[in-house]
């Protein structure tokens, strides 16, 4: 099977768009809601028809609800290794979804996903059923809302696993409850410079949060983007726990741009040589890693945000992040490369986009 | 640079240090910055999963009540312990006790407070509980050797099924 992501409705990227609140700094925020099909064992635990049975009911029960009328369904299981891991750079599916962990392959059934517009559903991951739903910027209770009318529609057409006292029912009693998972994708590189970002983050674990790095559970914190989300999941209703985020996540906002003011202050000349450099390198560089990529990226979206380099939109940056990524590299050119072509077709694509983009002060 | 305590390592922890009106600079790998009890600026990430799955080794022996395996997917509480995944929702009320406990530890309550729930078709949903009733019921009898009563539970069962 070929992916054709134009199937997607915005491919699945408007939550790249920078429109939300606050969208310099929050790339974005997602709810994630697990749920479990009644009747049915668990993924990891279930045969393969099981788990098949259980794809095919949510493909059924998807198709009947109004607000996933539009989507696209794509079989994960069946795309090759190189699809997957495009996916999973788009942020559509998670690492264990998209299988990448298991060299020999997926299990059938192992994985599928229902997207449309801001929202996507992945089947058979950890759960039977996470429902995602992402908004640009800062907006947790926009994407709060879209998770809730679209898990009321489901919960229709669907027996969800559920018990009277502890919730919704999940593989892992981390999710028992709500289920749920909001986060926001945000990026402190004025913390991480000023040394403030450590007692930042021990706050977060005083306050009931969490943080993992860019692409979730066990990914390493790159780029100073950090993903900020609620820690437990029973207890509290989904708009407390949202809540919670939200305050504590305004703070850190205003944490961070009380240190961009002092880095600018205090040494003015020293960042604004440093992020030119960055800019610099990512204009004219000809072989280009993945990991130097995304920490020069996260300079220069410093520098647009303090105004230091006019001209570049946050867009355009956010979109660099996604597609100067291998499988996206591989995707464009219509072959599979090898990490040391990946490279240099990751430095011609970020000089390109950025030649396009300049209109520089001199 | 190389650690100056354990000169192996390579030196990550960097501190400028007043002692006696005299400023010197210490450079030490992370291992030894943390045994002379230094933070580093940036902790390790606490992961949920981690402390979660730290708490379920510590729940050393089944509770009284729990039973050994799940009737309806075979799930023992040693597979649980060792992937830290139930097999299916009637694991739920299998291992009840234990979870109980575990939900306790990791989430400071074990009373869903969010979204109630309910079906379109309420016969479906109520078929669903009343069968996980019935099949912990059962368990239960099972483990007290209560045979007649486990009769009448898994007759019942199959009529329902």
């Amino acid at each position: 099977m070929s992916l054709d992501l134009s199937l997607v409705p915005d491919g699945g990227l408007h939550w790249l768009t920078a429109s939300g609140d606050h969208s310099g700094i929050v790339l974005s925020s997602r709810i994630r809601l697990a749920r479990n099909v009644a009747g049915f064992a668990f993924p990891t635990r279930a045969r393969e028809g099981e788990r098949l049975r259980v794809l095919h009911q949510l493909r059924d029960a998807a198709a009947r609800v109004p607000s996933l009328r539009a989507a696209a369904f794509i079989r994960v299981d069946e795309c090759s290794s190189q699809e997957r891991l495009l996916l999973h750079e788009r942020h559509l599916v998670s690492r264990e979804l998209a299988g990448l962990d298991q060299p020999q392959g997926m299990a059938a059934g192992a994985g599928a996903i229902i997207v449309t517009g801001d929202a996507g559903l992945m089947v058979n991951e950890e759960d039977h059923l996470r429902l995602q739903v992402f908004r640009s910027g800062f907006d947790i209770p926009g994407a709060l809302r879209e998770a809730e009318r679209i898990d009321r529609e489901l919960g229709t057409e669907l027996p969800f696993a559920w018990h009277h006292e502890f919730g919704f029912l999940t593989a892992c009693p981390t999710n028992t409850g709500t289920g749920m998972r909001a986060s926001v994708l945000i990026h402190l590189p004025g913390l991480v410079l000023t040394q403030e970002i450590g007692k930042v983050l021990q706050g977060l674990q005083h306050m009931g949060l969490t943080y993992r790095g860019l692409y979730g559970e066990g990914s390493d914190v790159l780029g100073n983007f950090f993903q900020i989300s609620n820690q437990t999941t029973l207890g509290r209703g989904e708009e407390e726990l949202a809540d919670q985020l939200v305050r504590v996540v305004r703070r850190v906002i205003e944490r961070e741009e009380e240190a961009r003011r002092v880095l600018l202050r205090d040494a003015g000349y020293i960042i604004e040589d440093k992020l030119w450099r960055a800019y610099g390198t990512l204009r004219h560089a000809r072989n280009l890693p993945a990991d130097e990529a995304m920490n020069l990226l996260s300079g220069v979206r410093l520098a647009a945000g303090l105004h230091l380099i006019s001209g570049l939109s946050v867009y355009t940056l956010n979109k660099l992040l996604i597609f100067s990524q291998s499988a996206h590299l591989a995707h464009a050119e219509g072959r599979t490369l090898t990490e040391g072509e990946a490279n240099l077709a990751r430095a011609k694509y970020v000089r390109t986009v950025l030649a396009n983009e300049a209109r520089l002060p001199g | 640079m190389i650690c100056e305590q354990c000169k192996e390592l390579e030196a990550r922890v960097h501190l400028t240090q007043i002692v006696e009106n005299a400023v010197t600079h210490v450079h030490l790998c992370e291992r030894c910055a943390a045994e002379r009890g230094i933070e580093t600026a940036t902790p390790e990430p606490k992961h949920p999963l981690g402390d979660f799955l730290q708490a379920v080794q510590q729940q050393a022996a089944q509770l009284p009540g729990d039973a050994a395996r799940c009737a309806y997917c075979g799930t023992s509480l040693r597979d649980f312990r060792a992937s830290g995944r139930l097999g299916c929702a009637h694991c739920y009320g299998a291992f009840e006790q234990s979870l109980r406990e575990l939900l306790r530890r990791v989430h400071g309550s074990t009373k869903h407070q969010g979204w109630q729930y309910e079906t379109r078709d309420p016969d479906m949903l109520s078929r669903e509980q009343r069968l996980h009733d019935l099949k912990s019921r059962l368990q239960k009898a099972v483990t007290e050797e209560a045979f007649e009563s486990a009769a009448a539970l898994r007759d019942e069962i199959r009529g329902l099924e």
